[in-house]
């Protein structure tokens, strides 16, 4: 068998898209069967269900969903509940709430519905990034599906009225931000809002709302229907759970798949993604959660679970799953320095710490990047990420601030070596070494 | 932060076409009534499909529809980058997925097909009918490089490949958005090992269930 998870476990059964992705073949595939019966359960039920499946948010931060949801006022009382779902994903490597839209789109819509029953609302916003014209051509026209099943709409067959509106955004990676995202919702630049008030207190329209990312929200009409312990059945306690894993970089097939949280690292490349590219002695290092996590060098990967707290031990973070892969050929102070160009580029400019520091931190790198730098740079730029990290509304700063510790913190050795390269007079081409290698 | 201007050249006036007016109605008809600002980044899209970039008149024009001062229009369109301030390609514009993924797997090697075709980035092409621009993460991180064209993503492009689809698109033709390495989408190329039980499609999953947790407890 390849992997872990059997086919007969997994949730996007529409993943690559080589089935119907309308209604009828969503239908056929168990979406919306039995929805009617977990609205007649009542809210709190579903909460509780959500809670005991340990599920936690899908979006990168791994906070728990059903808790999250239980933060939503018990009763609406003269402003409406909202539920936005946040499908604005640009962090770096990750590529799955993409596959969900437009292949499996009528999961994410039934997930909406569930969610929104269970907090009250009777509006849900979908909030997908502005590139992703296809995926919200598909998602719109399963909508309109949805609504002419009368599964959605008012005086639909599931007994709560519920409106689902498709926004987009226009190319700002900080509207994933949640504030930011309501705000650019609201029709503003996404600059992220101070907290508290949070969201379910204050968030859309100053209206009580819960954000939540595209899988956690797709994932729950199947946990409620297979229950909430078969969901906590995968993966190490705190950590449960199926998970997409967007794979990118130097494996031999990139590819999204659906394994089990906690799935070893060796194990998910070499089942699914046909190894490191040159074989596993090439690997050099890994970002095992989009960009803004930490990298960790390959010895550390070896029996390395693919989870929240695995990863967290390691100083880095699951985030969103998605995994970098990087082999012995990689320039890695160059790939850290187009990081630090993104984090430049996307700084929303609010807090000066993140509008200066950013910049400031990608010119470094750059140089560092040639062996320009002067030694005593390296930590200059170490104690620059500190007095950025931590120092912003939100972690767009800190986001900024991790690769550049992961890289010093295990492989300080390459950037000093390429410093004194350069000042002996040999300074670093790119590449250089593969062609005398061949 | 990207800093952004308006163009130096501007247009005299700005007018909505019968389509852009009508699917702009059906935006603002998503919010609120007293939210109609909500409609501002979608309406500014469609502005963009009617004229190609986003022109100064064109900005009062949607801050009158939306019932919003001008200034927070401007706000708007120069904080979010997908917003063309000055008039691009008009048969393509090209945007190149630049950040590590795609970097890693030969985002730079496409680059340099466009500029040895188009010319520098960012500058409208001397016949006007390209314009190539480096930009972030497109999120088809599994599928790289690769980049949008025009609204569509073309995927797992080669160097060979992407100078293809630009003398396509210079002889007029329309090449096809999608992968370029004969995938559907992000599945293992030639290696599906997943999702073959037929099971799962045989609508086996769609006849009545029974709930599991929903006896009460005690």
């Amino acid at each position: 068998m390849v992997g872990i998870l059997q086919d007969k476990d997994r949730i996007f059964t529409n993943l690559y898209g080589l089935h119907d992705w309308g209604l009828e073949g969503a239908k056929t595939r168990g979406c919306w069967n039995g929805t009617r019966d977990m609205l007649k359960m009542g809210g709190p039920w579903i909460i509780d269900q959500m809670k005991n499946s340990g599920l936690r948010g899908r979006g990168g931060a791994g906070f728990g969903t059903g808790l999250k949801w239980s933060f939503m006022p018990k009763e609406v009382k003269d402003r409406p509940h909202y539920l936005v779902v946040n499908a604005d994903e640009s962090e770096p490597g990750t590529c799955k709430d993409r596959e969900i839209m437009r292949h499996d789109p009528h999961l994410l819509i039934e997930g909406c519905l569930i969610a929104s029953f269970a907090m009250q609302a009777h509006v849900c916003y979908i909030y997908i990034r502005g590139e992703y014209v296809r995926e919200r051509e598909v998602l719109e026209e399963a909508i309109k599906q949805a609504y002419e099943a009368k599964l959605i709409g008012k005086n639909n067959i599931h007994g709560w009225d519920f409106d689902c509106y498709v926004h987009h955004g226009a190319g700002a990676y900080i509207c994933g931000e949640e504030t930011a995202l309501l705000e650019s919702l609201e029709g503003k630049k996404g600059q992220p809002r101070l907290k508290p008030p949070f969201p379910a207190g204050a968030g859309v329209y100053g209206c009580p709302t819960t954000v939540n990312n595209v899988e956690s929200i797709a994932v729950a009409g199947t946990i409620l229907r297979r229950g909430a312990q078969w969901f906590a059945g995968f993966g190490r306690p705190n950590n449960t759970g199926t998970k997409l894993f967007c794979v990118s970089g130097h494996v031999n097939l990139p590819c999204n798949v659906e394994e089990t949280m906690s799935i070893p690292f060796r194990q998910l490349i070499e089942d699914h993604c046909g190894g490191i590219r040159g074989g596993w002695g090439n690997l050099k290092a890994v970002i095992p959660g989009g960009s803004s996590v930490p990298m960790i060098p390959a010895e550390q990967c070896e029996d390395l679970p693919m989870d929240f707290d695995a990863l967290r031990e390691l100083k880095s973070g699951l985030g969103t799953a998605a995994v970098i892969v990087m082999d012995k050929s990689t320039d890695l102070v160059r790939a850290i320095a187009r990081l630090s160009y993104f984090y430049k580029h996307e700084s929303c400019g609010q807090c000066t710490p993140c509008r200066e520091g950013t910049g400031w931190m990608w010119r470094v790198m750059e140089r560092m990047a040639t062996g320009e730098a002067e030694m005593r740079e390296i930590d200059l730029l170490l104690d620059v990420t500190t007095q950025v990290e931590g120092h912003t509304i939100c972690a767009l700063g800190d986001a900024a601030a991790w690769p550049i510790q992961g890289l010093f913190r295990h492989f300080r050795h390459e950037v000093e070596d390429r410093i004194t390269s350069y000042r002996a007079g040999k300074p670093h081409v790119q590449g250089a070494t593969l062609i005398a290698a061949e | 932060m990207s800093v952004r201007r308006l163009a130096k050249d501007q247009p005299k006036g700005f007018a909505f076409s019968k389509e852009t007016m009508k699917t702009a109605q059906w935006w603002i008809a998503k919010y609120p009534p007293e939210r109609k600002q909500s409609a501002v980044i979608p309406i500014l899209w469609l502005v963009q499909k009617q004229e190609g970039w986003v022109c100064e008149p064109a900005i009062r024009a949607i801050a009158a529809l939306l019932e919003m001062p001008v200034i927070r229009v401007l706000e708007v369109v120069t904080f979010y980058t997908m917003f063309m301030l000055e008039p691009v390609g008009k048969t393509a514009l090209i945007q190149v997925c630049g950040t590590t993924p795609c970097m890693l797997r030969g985002a730079g090697d496409l680059m340099a097909v466009c500029k040895d075709k188009i010319g520098p980035r960012d500058k409208l092409s001397a016949d006007g009918k390209f314009t190539w621009q480096e930009v972030e993460c497109l999120g088809a991180c599994c599928n790289a490089p690769m980049a949008q064209i025009n609204d569509y993503y073309y995927e797992d492009l080669t160097p060979f490949e992407m100078g293809r689809i630009i003398d396509d698109f210079a002889a007029g033709k329309k090449p096809k958005p999608g992968s370029y390495d004969g995938r559907k989408s992000s599945e293992p190329k030639d290696a599906v090992h997943t999702l073959n039980d037929p099971s799962l499609y045989d609508g086996s999953k769609a006849k009545n269930l029974k709930l599991p947790n929903t006896e009460p407890v005690g």
